[in-house]
Order: C-alpha cells, then sequence, then structure tokens
C-alpha cells in the first residue's frame, strides 16, 4: 500500500467541496477525490476506495453510507467510525462546523486527525463567507428600500435628498427604530395609497 | 413571562409522524407546561443522532430502533439513551414499481394490502426471476435500525424470502424513495409517509401493504433523549412528555387534520402539498390509482397510555437486531432494552395507573412475542 491516503469528499455544495480540497492539496494530499453527484454512491465508492470520507452534514445520503460500512460487502476494505469515537473534542467540533468524517479502519489515528482539522476550517471559513455573502445582499436591498423611501418623501413633501433622510432618520430616532423599518413601513404604505 | 420558560432544543425529521413535536411547539401545548421548545430541522438520521451524542439536541423525533442501537454502541458515536414515549404509531407502508405490482398481481396478491397475501405473490415472482436468470429485486429503507427495515424483513421472510440472499436491501433517505422507484433504482421500498402516497399519486408506485397490518398498532417514533439528560433534568422531561400526550391528543382529533395538515406542508417543516400529508392523517390511504382502503390506526397519535413505551417493543426490536445479525444475543442487553422502553417515567409524568405493561404482540402470521 501506497503512503498517500487516498481522501473522498462529498458534498452537495461543490464550491465549499473544492475549497476543501484545495485546503487538502495544499496541505500536501495529493489524491483528493470529489463526489457531488450522489446517484450509485455505492458503485462510486467502492471504485474509489478510500482511505477517508469526508462528508457534509447537510447530505441525506449519511445514513446510506453508514449503512453501507455495516455491510461491508460493498466497499471492499471495512471502514469505520467517526474519526476516534474517545476524541470528543474533534467529533463536536466536526458537527458545530457541519461535517463528518469515517476512516477506514486501523489508520493512524495522528493522520486523520489533521484531515478533519483542515475540513472542519474550511467548513467554518465556507460558513462565514455565506453569512457576509448574505450580509452583503441584505445590505443592498436595504439600502434600495432607502432610496425608494427618499424617493417618496422628495416627492410627496417635495424635499431635497439629504431632507428627505434627514426625515427618516429622525423618525426613526424618535420612534427608537431602525432607519430601514422607517424606510419599509413608508414604502408599503405608499403602496397601499396607490402611489 | 418568557423568561421563565426552560428552554428545551428537539431535533426533527420532516415527516409526517414529526407532527407532535410540531404541534407541541406550533400549538402552544409546551408553553402551556412551562418550555419553550425550539425545534430544528435535519436531514438524516445519523444527524439526529451525532447532534444529540454531542449535546446539540436535548430531545429528538427518532426512529424507534434507534436509542436501542445507540445504548448497546452498534453504531458509531453512540450513547446509551431512554425512549420513555412513543411520538407515533404505524405510518409505514411497502410501495412496489407499477410493474413489479403487475407481475405480484399475476401471483394473485390481494389488491386490499394482505401482508401474508402479497408476501407469498412477492415469493412466486422472486422464484421465477430466479428461474429466468433475472436480476435480484432492489427494495429500499430509511435506515438500518428501523421499523421500515425490521417491518419489510419480517414480512418477506414470512413468505419465506430470505432477505439477505434473496433480494438487496439498501438505505435511502425517505425524500428520495418514490424517484429511485421511478428511475428503476428500486423495485420497492418500505417507508413512512408521506412518501408512499406520493408515488401512487405520480403512478410510479403500488402500495403492497402496511405497518399496521404487519404489527397492528405498532410504535415507529419515539422521543428519544440522553440518559444523561434525563437524568438531569427529569422534572423537564416530565413537563415535556405532558406537553407531547396534549399535543398528540390534538393531533389525533379529525376536526384537526386539515389545519395540522396545512401545518406540516409549511415549506419550512415537510414541505410537500398539503393533500398528500391528508391520506394518512385521514386513514383513507390510496393503495393505489382505483383503490382506495380505509385503514383506522393507518397513523395513531395519542396521548394517555397509548404513547407508553412497553418492554415488549424494546425487545421485539432487539430480537430483529438479533435476528438479523446486527446484535449479538446478551441477558444483559435485554436487561438494557427493558430499562429504555420502560413506561415508568412517561406513566408517572401523566398520573396514569393501573396501566398493565405486560402486553403481548401478535404479528400478522400469527407469532406471538
Amino acid at each position: 500500500m501506497s503512503d498517500e491516503l487516498s481522501i473522498l469528499v462529498i458534498d452537495d455544495n461543490k464550491i465549499r467541496a473544492s475549497i476543501i480540497e484545495q485546503g487538502l492539496r495544499d496541505a500536501g494530499h495529493e489524491k483528493v477525490i470529489l463526489v457531488d453527484q450522489m446517484d450509485w454512491l455505492v458503485r462510486q465508492i467502492s471504485e474509489i476506495n478510500p482511505d477517508v470520507i469526508v462528508i457534509d452534514l447537510e447530505n441525506p445520503n449519511r445514513d446510506q453510507l453508514e449503512h453501507m460500512f455495516q455491510v461491508s460487502r460493498a466497499v471492499r476494505r471495512p471502514i469505520a467510525m467517526f474519526v476516534d469515537k474517545a476524541d470528543s473534542h474533534s467529533i463536536e467540533a466536526a458537527v458545530d462546523a457541519g461535517v463528518s468524517a469515517y476512516i477506514v479502519d486501523g489508520l493512524k489515528r495522528e493522520r486523520v486527525k489533521s484531515i478533519l482539522d483542515m475540513a472542519i476550517s474550511r467548513f467554518r471559513a465556507f460558513s462565514r463567507l455565506s453569512e457576509e455573502l448574505e450580509e452583503v445582499r441584505t445590505e443592498l436591498a436595504d439600502r434600495k428600500t432607502i432610496d425608494r423611501a427618499k424617493g417618496i418623501l422628495m416627492r410627496s413633501k417635495g424635499l431635497s435628498e439629504q431632507e428627505a433622510y434627514d426625515l427618516l432618520r429622525r423618525t426613526a430616532m424618535n420612534q427608537s427604530r431602525k432607519i430601514i423599518d422607517v424606510a419599509q413601513s413608508l414604502v408599503i404604505a405608499s403602496g397601499l395609497l396607490g402611489d | 413571562m418568557e423568561t421563565n420558560l426552560r428552554p428545551v432544543i428537539a431535533g426533527f425529521i420532516p415527516l409526517l409522524d414529526s407532527a407532535v413535536v410540531v404541534a407541541a411547539a406550533e400549538m402552544g401545548f409546551a408553553e402551556r407546561e412551562g418550555i419553550a421548545l425550539k425545534l430544528i430541522r435535519e436531514t438524516s438520521w445519523a444527524n439526529i443522532r451525532d447532534r444529540i451524542s454531542v449535546g446539540h439536541f436535548d430531545v429528538a423525533h427518532m426512529l424507534a430502533p434507534m436509542p436501542i442501537a445507540s445504548s448497546l454502541n452498534l453504531t458509531s458515536l453512540a450513547v446509551p439513551m431512554r425512549a420513555p414515549m412513543l411520538l407515533g404509531l404505524g405510518g409505514n407502508a411497502i410501495t412496489v414499481s407499477t410493474a413489479l405490482w403487475a407481475d405480484m398481481a399475476d401471483a394473485g396478491a390481494d389488491p386490499s394490502g394482505d401482508p401474508a397475501s402479497t408476501g407469498r405473490a412477492l415469493a412466486d415472482v422472486i422464484a421465477r426471476r430466479r428461474d429466468a436468470g433475472a436480476p435480484l429485486l432492489h427494495f429500499g429503507v430509511v435506515h438500518p435500525f428501523s421499523g421500515h427495515a425490521y417491518e419489510l424483513r419480517y414480512w418477506l421472510a414470512a413468505a419465506g424470502i430470505d432477505p439477505d440472499r434473496d433480494v438487496e436491501i439498501t438505505v435511502l433517505a425517505p425524500q428520495v424513495m418514490a424517484d429511485a422507484l421511478r428511475a428503476g433504482q428500486l423495485d420497492g421500498y418500505c417507508v413512512g409517509e408521506p412518501w408512499n402516497t406520493a408515488a401512487v399519486d405520480a403512478g410510479t408506485g403500488r402500495i403492497a401493504t402496511y405497518k399496521q397490518a404487519i404489527w397492528p398498532d405498532s410504535p415507529e417514533k419515539v422521543l428519544g433523549v440522553t440518559e444523561k439528560w434525563a437524568e438531569a433534568n427529569p422534572e423537564t422531561l416530565a413537563s415535556l412528555m405532558r406537553a407531547f400526550s396534549a399535543a398528540a391528543d390534538w393531533c389525533a382529533d379529525p376536526k384537526n387534520n386539515r389545519e395540522l395538515a396545512d401545518i406540516l406542508a409549511r415549506p419550512d417543516l415537510l414541505a410537500c402539498p398539503a393533500e398528500t400529508c391528508l391520506a394518512a392523517l385521514s386513514g383513507q390511504i390510496r393503495l393505489g390509482p382505483a383503490t382506495t382502503k380505509s385503514v383506522p390506526g393507518f397513523l395513531t397519535f395519542a396521548g394517555g397510555a397509548t404513547a407508553a413505551p412497553m418492554p415488549a417493543h424494546g425487545k421485539w426490536f432487539y430480537e430483529q437486531m438479533v435476528r438479523w445479525g446486527q446484535a449479538v444475543h446478551s441477558a444483559d442487553a435485554l436487561e438494557d432494552v427493558e430499562r429504555i422502553f420502560s413506561p415508568d417515567a412517561y406513566l408517572s409524568a401523566l398520573g396514569l395507573t393501573g396501566v398493565s405493561t405486560d402486553n403481548v404482540i401478535e404479528m400478522f402470521d400469527g407469532v406471538r412475542f
């Protein structure tokens, strides 16, 4: 058996999968295989015959994967366990991050740990990225709503843009609400009134 | 007011029989018992097990055999667990492809789903396929440690079919079963509703038989809780079971079928048409395109004594684990199982006394446990 570990990454999210792949390659693992197509999972795994399997917890095929390990007919070598049962810290960190790993029986724990740690940190980085993206999206949508509210005030009250914004801000402060909430109410009310 | 509520986090899988947990949170039953119940939807049973093991969830909607498998260390990341209450009885069915049903019907399968008759017909079809050198039929279940796996195996074995030799059994997520049937990856499956009705309505499947006919009034989902959490929070657990019991009674009332179906159909819960949920909730089962059958108790929600787990239930599941090579028989394990499925905590929380706990299980083929 060659010293090179083959690592199978199963993830429906192609972007996240490739981020993990890159991380593992940067860490010197050459044999990283990505699977995002879930059909014929059993056949794919028996063909790839990996030493370590990393799977995202959102994947509904986890139960199928575990079943496969129980009836090891499908996979040439017995595969077992979610890292090492005794290492509860790693397990918690993995579940927190949304990833699970299975390893071939008898593989050295230290070698797997670095792979799992990499997957965990990449998963975390990815979800941070997703959150930031979501924030940016919300921010953009908020800004559009505020612009519309300003437009409504400018038209109906003959205000300048700055005056319209000041009015929104003052109203928000007086009512202890956020500017976006006031703007939203105004846009909705204006829609109802047929503006 | 809200600050006095005790928070409880519950994991669930989007299935019809998550109704009790959902109703407890949505209809105010949990709050009335002083509990702020937070539900977290999960995508796989393995996640439910892992997240309750690491403490993300306090309790969970679980397959009845799961707390046993976990306590006996038969799966990875296992911890000692209890199943102090039943969340649903029945609710599963065995669906076969329309092509396989045509062969079974030729072999005399009862169109109204009698398990002895449909099993015999399937055995005939399998024997004929073997003589013709056809490939093995492929069946799906949702988890190796599930009522579905044991019902399917029991039904097959009662008809003289060896589930490990005469067919292939694989595990697939419930929501993809109907697609796998249509794509020809499966010839049949055992799954909870609404995923049988979904295949019948799509014209790709035919319900061959159902859980209520195989093992009447049998447990399907339980409230799963780690032994550690149960011992540290006995009062919260008791309040929670009272809330679930009241929610179960509400779910069981036919008046509420429509409202319950509408809630469960929501995109954040089952995300399916409310009509699809109604078949099992009302017990009007569409076995095939032209065959609707009224099956009382097809899926039962009930508070009161019906929701009490019985040691016999646990022992039946354990016997199936031993029968199919998942566990080695031991007297110690059997004692553990009786404790896992003890009705005591539930009966005492509900103040129920004089309930007989030595019930006998009778299967469709007359075998008694």
